[in-house]
């Protein structure tokens, strides 16, 4: 199908991908890349710079964000208090690096700091139609704006760094329609965990992911980041969700986005960038709304996902000897039997938080969950930034979760990424908000459960993995 | 980059799927400088148990695989984290090449800007390899850039795919860099045209203030 000026339907990804190719060379296209997002374990990419003979291209474009290695606890007390040398040292190294080239750095002390996936956002920096380019993986998450986001190594951040571009192959795009109203308790994570359920954890292999349907246009900013977040997950380069007034709305105001006539002229740009109707998918998956439970993983691997009322599930009945073989090890891993029901599952620990779940939306949720008991088990709230983290204290959340026993804690990626010295013991089992259950993610032999917010306060509250509608009633 | 034609060595089987970049680099080696350290950190977690001695048990700790250079896998190898410094243990435990099912996208470039070959070939011709070494523990395989062809134990050869512009950045040693850089004026007149269609991107105002080093 084509329009009247005889051009075919393009997807979003085609429109930022044209507006982006400097050139083509053997089928490999050279991107502009609007912004690039550094966290302290980039020091690879630093540490090359200078053997390139290059210099930043565009430092103003790169913004450095102190998260993985950050104290979440006592971080008044400056670099001095950090027990740990490597850990310091990473935090010493990235702050030389960003600030010695004149990177705007969002280091351990200030106001602002956060996940990167959180600040970019909140700085107004993430727009419709940019592209960006993370040194993470869950760069994706910026994809809720209807820009193309990629997650990269460091030999690409390096790339970016000394050029501002980026070389890539062209993805096919995957249309996945979430249709319907979401019964009450189910959160955005549910709908993402279901997806990677749904199309396997490398059904997105080669692709980006656009996410679409009535379910997912009623979802706010937070919810769509928490979608995009976890496109990596699927194995999908990216993932993303058309701009529209939810989008417009979120951005109005914000510190870095475009203002006046700036941002009618911007306005009319971003409302082109959706995907033309009858734009051709490599492939379209819909999940009705109403078939979506809260979820939790139950294995090694975000595939291994089940509604929370399901049990653990039993290897023998499997059909296919490597499924079997996979499922066989990620019982023993987790230390579960077969046909134990996921609600019976008692853990050592709770983390409310990360890229994934550490937004205001997310602490919301956990809250008014935490405000229904008492912690039964340690359970952690870590802000996914200080300005989150302020909010939350302007709307009381936070005596909500200390007067539950909860620890309020400062922003950073904490337990999700097990770096700056807090990490699960070995063998300790944890219902998490995070994004990867891997095997010793969290720490070595660490056991992970990934869940909502809400599903997280309440394993917090009866210390097992607990079924939310049964509490919330 | 160094240059990658041609790759023969002994290949160690990896029969699980999904293999992700924690497990090749546990995350709290991140903080290690590139170098000959690496070659420890390769999958460390399975090597070294908690007081960080070498299991003898864990097939890749002995001969022959302790000297393997080309992996062979089954699918989404290297998924999750965007973490170089898996590639980085790979590169100095010796491994110049792997053969998989399929490959999590980050890791996949990542091996390619640092001269490690990945390769994909179909499910069939993933297992049928590893049947052939598992039937002939420290057999060699020879990997073939210039001809896009695996050649496995018993020399049968797999033809495999690559965009040519990686092909030749391999093949000719070339870094991205290097050749980004024959497009200057290129990239020069990309971004005055589209400074010219979004101004507001680069007002100074609407980008988050440089730092200056701390005192």
């Amino acid at each position: 199908m084509a329009d009247i000026a005889g051009k075919p339907p393009q997807t979003l990804v085609d429109k930022v991908w044209n507006r982006h190719k400097i050139t083509d060379v053997e089928g490999e296209y050279l991107l502009y890349t609007d912004y690039l997002l550094m966290h302290e374990g980039a020091r690879h990419a630093f540490d090359s710079l200078p053997e390139t003979g290059r210099t930043i291209r565009r430092p103003r474009q790169v913004l450095a964000c102190a998260d993985h290695y950050v104290q979440t606890k006592n971080r008044a007390a400056g670099f001095g208090a950090i027990e740990d040398a490597a850990v310091r040292g990473m935090l010493e190294r990235f702050e030389r690096n960003a600030t010695s080239y004149g990177l705007p750095y969002y280091g351990s002390d200030h106001p602002q700091q956060g996940i990167m996936h959180v600040v970019a956002p909140e700085l107004g920096l993430t727009q419709p139609g940019l592209l960006i380019v993370g040194a993470d993986s869950h760069s994706t998450t910026h994809g809720a704006f209807g820009c193309l986001a990629f997650g990269v190594g460091a030999s690409d951040a390096l790339h970016v760094l000394a050029t501002q571009a980026l070389w890539m192959r062209k993805p096919k795009v995957m249309k996945v329609s979430v249709e319907g109203k979401l019964s009450p308790h189910v959160a955005a994570k549910d709908v993402v965990l279901t997806v990677i359920e749904r199309i396997g954890n490398e059904g997105g292999i080669g692709h980006i992911i656009e996410y679409a349907g009535s379910a997912v246009r009623a979802m706010a900013m937070g919810e769509r980041m928490t979608l995009c977040n976890m496109a990596v997950e699927a194995g999908a380069l990216s993932g993303y969700v058309a701009p529209d007034q939810v989008t417009f709305d979120y951005l109005k105001g914000r510190d870095y986005a475009p203002k006046g006539e700036d941002l009618d002229k911007a306005m009319a740009y971003w409302k082109t960038l959706a995907s033309d109707p009858g734009a051709v998918y490599a492939r379209e998956v819909t999940i009705k709304a109403e078939d979506i439970a809260p979820s939790v993983t139950w294995g090694t691997g975000l595939h291994q996902t089940l509604p929370i009322n399901g049990v653990v599930p039993d290897p023998a009945g499997l059909a296919d000897g490597e499924a079997r073989a996979e499922a066989q090890s990620a019982i023993e891993y987790m230390g579960l039997k077969a046909g134990q029901p996921l609600t019976s599952i008692e853990v050592d620990k709770v983390f409310i938080g990360s890229c994934t779940n550490g937004r205001i939306e997310d602490l919301r949720a956990a809250a008014a969950v935490a405000a229904l008991g008492k912690a039964k088990v340690p359970a952690w709230v870590v802000p996914g930034s200080m300005t989150v983290k302020r909010q939350a204290e302007a709307e009381g959340l936070d005596k909500v979760f200390i007067e539950a026993g909860f620890e309020w804690r400062e922003a950073g990626c904490s337990l999700c990424t097990a770096l700056n010295g807090e990490h699960l013991a070995e063998y300790e089992r944890c219902a998490a908000t995070s994004n990867r259950n891997f095997k010793g993610r969290m720490g070595r032999n660490g056991r992970t459960h990934i869940l909502s917010p809400a599903m997280a306060a309440a394993a917090a509250i009866t210390g097992h993995l607990t079924d939310i509608r049964s509490l919330a009633k | 980059m160094k240059k990658f034609t041609t790759w023969t060595s002994v290949a160690a089987p990896f029969d699980a799927s999904n293999i992700d970049t924690n497990q090749l680099c546990p995350t709290r080696f991140n903080k290690v400088a590139r170098g000959p350290d690496y070659a420890k950190v390769l999958l460390h977690d399975l090597r070294f148990d908690i007081t960080g001695t070498h299991k003898t048990d864990y097939f890749l700790n002995t001969p022959p695989y302790d000297k393997a250079g080309i992996f062979v896998a089954d699918r989404n190898f290297g998924c999750g984290s965007s973490r170089e410094s898996a590639v980085y243990a790979l590169e100095a435990f010796g491994v110049r090449s792997i053969i998989a099912v399929s490959f999590g996208e980050i890791f996949f470039t990542n091996c390619l800007k640092n001269s490690i070959l990945p390769v994909a070939l179909s499910e069939e011709a993933c297992a049928e390899i590893r049947r052939q070494l598992h039937a002939k523990p420290g057999a060699e395989i020879t990997v073939d850039l210039a001809r896009q062809v695996v050649r496995d134990v018993e020399g049968k050869e797999h033809h495999f795919d690559l965009h040519p512009l990686r092909k030749r950045c391999l093949l000719d040693g070339l870094d991205d860099i290097s050749l980004t850089f024959q497009y200057e004026k290129l990239m020069q007149s990309f971004e005055a045209g589209y400074n010219a269609e979004f101004p507001w991107l680069i007002k100074p105002e609407n980008q988050p203030p440089a730092s200056t080093p701390k005192a």
